[in-house]
């Protein structure tokens, strides 16, 4: 009789005693710093992404579950410049954990360790929906993802130390692999350097800004603002004396101003996948860019 | 409805209330909010809190004048309804929100799901507290609430709640008509037990509520108030009341049930539907002076609004109102709400 208690007693100690498989919950609040985290920590990492590529991350709401998966989150990876301005710093007080507060090391922006483009001068929301820090959309220049990595790993390594040398091995195969995938794009995208597009909101300002392209309108009449007739009509105008071969738009937008504006103005519409899951294709941060760039260059032929 | 709060819908133009509201992180271990709400003959502090940033395990503390965590809507200003008016249920169980000038002690449970754990103690000086209901240590409401909720897929989020509140008011005042259809002042003293349920569920196509989202609502209470009640001697204006003061007890409940349908960008449209019920009412020896209405009172809503901004909205509500015996109500109702300065925050 006591040897079958005795195994349960063993399997139940077996059963608490069990190594941890992932040494650390992080939240991304994006698909691409989920991305990111991937590279980084693989299965290290037990990684919840708060949004998908077919979700606009400033219309977000700190819905029940995201306040749950914050709860126990080890790690919050954001883009931070405000992106996250609507829901994250209610995550981060309902949550009640004291790992992830603005300051703690389990929060981490990315926007603090990349080149920023268009910080606002002055605070007013006549111009739109402004971010004072800057434009948060700031991983569509991959070079930004190989400024971002290095200080990630380090954070990973300060959060999870018996890995460090994982994380930190993963980083620098990460940054090769990267170095010269950005070679090979920048290389392919060489004929697109010039290109006049139409842009739909400020989410493609660093591919732009990266390969040269060069924006000749912007669908919102100010960021954040959809697009209106009225303003469609002025783009209309500007598109006759500046003609444009291209509009953008993300997967999360309506095409429904951008294939007006297409129509009218002979330019082709074209849907980027913008993160990681916005296309068949954007498997990963390198699917991200070989589908962005195929379409960009397909497109433009 | 208790006496001294926001009334809406004055006819003809009117400015309802401005809110100022101030918050931040006070240091790294607390967060602060102050929100004043100005109208013309009065200056109201509607939250006053302090909330912990750092006390882990998903342990929150929160102290001060704050909205109750019980229900879905009392955490809502009133900028954030979906509609231009409470519900008649928030109205006749809080006048506008449940106020605590307390302590608040919230647990989120570590869990995959979303569950969270709430008690709160307050001085209750406000319905259906009192002021004078205090117990020696000040504290005249306690309340406790439980909500649970998650995702379903990519397009569904919901969250469930049960609450409880339990007041102690002493001579708490109210205003009724007695028998003879004068005014008639009342003082309230015993235990006032309410139990809320409530649940929310929101849709929109793969989260993203840009083009089109629906949101459900619902809210459900019972309110059983036991003590004694006393009706101030006003014979000398022709009232039934005589001073008197003897036993009461009565059971209330009602509800409210509203769907918002986000049909086009910046467009929204809603419907809402607001029952209460009188319940049973035994008025003891105040039988002889006051009536024990078993009327049922009601309202239709409905309501369009259009933002241009995520800053700005502008809202059109047609309501059908027979909340007040015997005379039925049609209101228009044509309502701004601005929002100026930092980034308000998303709730679910």
């Amino acid at each position: 009789m006591t040897r079958p208690t005795t195994l349960l007693w063993l399997a139940l100690l077996a059963l608490l005693a069990r190594p941890v498989q992932a040494a650390l919950n992080v939240l991304a609040c994006e698909p691409e710093w989920g991305a990111l985290v991937t590279e980084l920590a693989g299965d290290q990492a037990r990684l919840t992404v708060a949004t998908t590529a077919r979700q606009d991350p400033h219309h977000i709401e700190a819905r029940p579950s995201l306040i749950a998966r914050a709860g126990t989150a080890d790690l919050v990876v954001c883009a931070g410049a405000e992106l996250e301005a609507g829901w994250l710093p209610l995550l981060q007080r309902e949550s009640g954990n004291g790992r992830i507060q603005s300051g703690q090391p389990g929060y981490f922006e990315a926007a603090q360790h990349a080149r920023v483009l268009e910080r606002a001068a002055v605070a007013d929301r006549a111009l739109g929906d402004l971010h004072l820090a800057g434009n948060p959309h700031l991983h569509l220049d991959p070079r930004n993802l190989l400024r971002v990595s290095e200080p990630l790993a380090q954070r990973l390594a300060e959060l999870d130390p018996a890995n460090a040398a994982r994380y930190r091995d993963r980083q620098r195969d990460f940054a090769a692999r990267m170095g010269a995938a950005i070679t090979r794009w920048e290389q392919r995208a060489a004929p697109l350097k010039g290109l006049p597009v139409v842009v739909q909101h400020k989410s493609w300002s660093y591919l732009v800004d990266w390969l040269g392209l060069k924006v000749v309108a912007d669908l919102e009449p100010k960021p954040g603002i959809d697009p209106s007739a009225a303003w469609l009509g002025q783009v209309l105008e500007t598109l006759k004396a500046q003609p444009a071969r291209l509009v953008l738009r993300t997967a999360y937008q309506s095409p429904r101003a951008s294939e007006w504006i297409a129509a009218r103005a002979g330019l082709r519409a074209v849907e980027l996948p913008y993160t990681v899951g916005g296309s068949a294709a954007a498997k990963d941060l390198f699917g991200l860019f070989d589908d962005t760039l195929a379409r960009l260059l397909e497109a433009a032929k | 409805m208790p006496a001294g709060e926001h009334e809406h819908g004055a006819r003809g133009f009117n400015l309802d209330h401005t809110e100022l509201v101030l918050s931040a992180n006070v240091d790294p271990y607390f967060r602060g909010l102050v929100n004043v709400a100005y109208a013309d003959d009065e200056t109201s502090v509607e939250e006053a809190w302090f909330q912990t940033l750092g006390l882990g395990r998903g342990v929150t503390l929160k102290g001060g004048r704050f909205l109750s965590g019980v229900g879905y809507q009392n955490e809502q200003h009133p900028h954030a309804w979906d509609f231009a008016d409470n519900n008649l249920m928030y109205g006749v169980l809080f006048g506008e929100n449940l106020r605590q000038d307390g302590l608040q002690l919230k647990w989120l449970v570590p869990a995959q799901s979303f569950v969270e754990l709430g008690v709160e103690v307050a001085r209750g000086q406000a319905f259906p507290g009192s002021a004078a209901g205090g117990d020696r240590n000040g504290a005249g409401t306690w309340a406790a609430f439980a909500h649970v909720g998650d995702d379903i897929g990519s397009s569904h989020g919901w969250r469930a709640g049960l609450s409880w509140v339990q007041a102690r008011p002493r001579d708490r005042a109210g205003v009724v008509e007695d028998l003879n259809d004068v005014e008639a002042a009342t003082a309230f003293s015993g235990r006032s037990r309410t139990w809320i349920a409530d649940f929310v569920w929101k849709w929109a196509p793969e989260g993203n509520s840009r083009e089109r989202s629906f949101k459900f609502q619902a809210e459900y209470f019972r309110r059983s108030e036991s003590g004694e009640l006393a009706c101030a001697d006003n014979s000398a204006s022709g009232g039934a009341c005589g001073d008197v003061r003897d036993a009461y007890r009565a059971r209330q409940s009602g509800w409210y049930a509203q769907a918002v349908y986000g049909f086009a960008p910046r467009w929204r449209t809603g419907l809402r539907f607001d029952r209460l019920d009188a319940g049973s009412v035994d008025l003891g020896a105040n039988a002889g002076f006051l009536p024990a209405s078993a009327f049922r009172p009601g309202r239709t809503s409905l309501m369009l609004d259009y933002s241009p901004s995520e800053f700005s909205r502008f809202r059109l509500q047609l309501a059908r109102d027979k909340s007040m015996q015997g005379s039925p109500d049609n209101r228009v109702t044509l309502q701004y709400i601005h929002s100026l300065g930092s980034h308000g925050a998303h709730r679910f």
